[in-house]
């Protein structure tokens, strides 16, 4: 017999939300306060894997359709191309860059490309968690 | 342009990330990922120019100086490292094309090679304690997908063993790397070599440095810390076992070598004869193995143990002539054994098993085989003319010149014991009745016969061509033996 899990389900629908919004917050909150890609990267995860608790794997693979061990190959290479951008610019490896740009809406804003390197790692992070969560969900 | 010496750790990685995307496209996986191995062998050959030309290469991370950033430094030393890694690892991805298997192969075997060379490489580069670390654990976190890849169960048992040793030996360096912290203030290893000499209390130090010993004589496999290797290899396929066994291993060598020559000098009374007596024991119990048994994979995995022994007591002398041994050894070592594992690899496809027992009278069927493993087992116990002569030349006469002169009479007798252990390959395998073999295609036997020819030709040209390749040696020994050329290059202005 199937439980009715309604309550579950409604719940999950208003907090994935929260979660998410959460995990974008610490993102970018990274660089002057407490957070950055690892955190929101696991927020995210744990977003989705309340989604499985709440549905099952396959409802939650149609909805978030991604392939995530190519979801962490995104994130290496991001990762890895904003790195090396130094390199063409012969400056050692690793340097970043950053400047003020004046936004319509948030006005003076610093843009930094850490935050680059900062989504990849939130993409590996995001991916090896899911396929860790989703290879051992589907392991009969 | 001052970001080369990063390539090779970097190309490969890159190629590791581009291959996670078609994991099923074999034609495409083996094509990137020996382009991958290719353009990082391309890298290293400018590197090696470009150091030899210009001295020490060093880079530090994100244009922060340099005590301060992750300092990546490339002398001759490191730079010789590479390039022997970079080219057993490209040899290894031809000869995985036949032998690992068209199911191995889908599962992302080949992105796992190259991030096991982005560790090796970067184990070898980087000038930073912590990132030593981390680059350990790169190439550690792949080994360990390597090791258990392909799932069967021997290997899912000594997957287990290898897993536990190495995460203990992972927590004893974080450990260790704690306590120096803690001695020094620095993590930067050209500023720790300037701040160990000005601290006076050296009892606590030596306690760091047998510390060191410890962790990296678990990866390097020394005396009492060698108990997991010979299990672990024997579970992977052929080609797994031949890229561990020539690389990983090293890694702890190198690590030891740059160690106890750049900073934990300050009591080598006590750390370098240590030092020695743990390399002579470390022979002999190779020695034992690689006598006690009839397997040809099992006695050239001891054979690996007895190496590391040979090269750690050349370091242990600390005299130009033991030092510029030590290299040279270390890198005919890593050729060697690639090669020999090839060999062995296609002498157990032929009989279908890795029993000495059960072989014989290959010398009528193969006899082009045959004498190549007859070449590659001259070299590996060092005669002559062949590669592993020079370098052990140099560690037996630096033992002569150093404290521990006994050390160098083991080294000599062990010689003998070491051909005995290979020679008994050839004998068993090669001569004597011939016995049913298993049918191998012509092809498939090429493809796997011609980077071994390659190899082994390799190590014939580093024995010949020794005197050619000797200024390199021992411009990467002047480095380890005088560490203020190394801090100059790292800490200038």
């Amino acid at each position: 017999m199937r439980t009715n899990d309604v309550m579950l389900q409604t719940a999950t629908k208003v907090v994935t939300f929260i979660i998410l919004m959460f995990a974008v917050h610490i993102f970018f909150a990274g660089h002057y306060t407490p957070g950055g890609g690892f955190v929101g990267g696991l927020l995210t995860a744990s977003a989705i894997v309340l989604l499985m608790l709440a549905y099952d794997i396959e409802t939650v693979k149609k909805i978030i359709p991604f392939n995530y061990v190519m979801m962490t190959a995104t994130g290496l290479l991001l990762a890895l191309g904003t790195a090396s951008a130094s390199i063409f610019f012969n400056v050692p490896f690793f340097t970043h860059a950053y400047d003020y740009f004046d936004l319509p809406l948030w006005g003076k804003t610093s843009l930094h490309s850490a935050a680059l390197f900062d989504l990849g790692v939130y993409l590996v992070v995001v991916g090896v968690t899911m396929t860790i969560i989703q290879t051992i969900g589907e392991d009969e | 342009m001052s970001n080369l010496l990063l390539f090779p750790v970097l190309i490969p990685l890159l190629f590791a990330a581009i291959l996670l995307f078609f994991p099923k496209k074999i034609r495409l996986q083996r094509l990137i990922a020996a382009l991958g191995a290719g353009l990082a062998l391309l890298a290293v050959l400018f590197l090696i120019a470009k150091v030899k030309a210009d001295g020490i290469q060093a880079v530090t991370l994100g244009s922060w100086d340099a005590p301060f950033g992750i300092t990546m430094v490339s002398d001759l030393f490191s730079a010789l490292l590479v390039l022997s890694a970079t080219v057993i690892t490209l040899f290894i991805i031809f000869y995985s094309f036949p032998t690992i298997g068209v199911a191995r192969e889908q599962s992302y075997y080949y992105p796992a090679v190259l991030f096991l060379l982005t560790g090796v490489n970067g184990a070898f580069t980087t000038g930073d304690i912590f990132n030593l670390f981390v680059f350990f654990e790169v190439l550690l976190m792949s080994s360990y997908m390597l090791i258990v890849h392909g799932g069967e169960k021997p290997q899912l048992r000594e997957t287990i063993k290898y897993l536990l040793v190495n995460i203990i030996s992972s927590a004893l360096f974080v450990a260790a790397v704690a306590f120096l912290y803690s001695v020094t203030g620095t993590l930067n290893m050209a500023d720790l070599a300037v701040k160990i000499p000005q601290i006076e209390a050296t009892g606590i130090l030596t306690v760091i440095a047998v510390m060191f010993l410890v962790v990296f004589g678990f990866k390097a496999a020394i005396f009492p810390l060698y108990f997991w290797l010979p299990g672990s290899y024997y579970a992977p396929p052929i080609p797994i076992l031949a890229l561990f066994g020539a690389l990983l291993t090293k890694v702890g060598v190198y690590a030891i070598m740059r160690t106890y020559t750049l900073f934990f000098t300050m009591d080598t009374d006590f750390t370098h004869e240590l030092l020695g007596i743990i390399a002579i024991v470390t022979i002999l119990a190779g020695c034992i193995g690689a006598l006690a048994y009839f397997d040809v994979k099992k006695i050239i995995i001891y054979n690996i143990i007895i190496a590391v022994g040979v090269i750690l007591f050349g370091v242990s002398q600390l005299n130009e002539a033991g030092v510029d041994g030590a290299i040279f050894y270390l890198v005919h070592d890593m050729l060697i054994k690639a090669a020999l594992f090839f060999l062995v690899g296609i002498i157990a496809v032929i009989f279908g098993t890795s029993n000495l027992r059960e072989m014989g009278g290959l010398i009528k069927t193969y006899p082009f085989l045959g004498w190549l493993f007859l070449v590659t087992t001259f070299g590996l116990a060092g005669i002559p003319p062949l590669s592993g002569f020079p370098g052990k030349l140099l560690i037996v006469q630096g033992g002569f010149e150093g404290p521990q002169f006994w050390g160098s009479i083991v080294v000599l007798a062990t010689s003998l014991l070491v051909l005995l252990s290979v020679i008994r390959i050839f004998i068993y395998a090669f001569w004597g009745e011939p016995v049913e073999t298993v049918p191998l295609k012509k092809s498939t036997y090429r493809k796997m016969l011609i980077p071994s020819v390659l190899l082994v030709a390799l190590t014939v040209l580093l024995g010949v061509g020794a005197e050619l390749f000797m200024p390199y040696i021992s411009g990467a020994g002047e480095v380890l033996l005088n560490p203020s050329i190394y801090i100059d290059a790292v800490l200038k202005e």
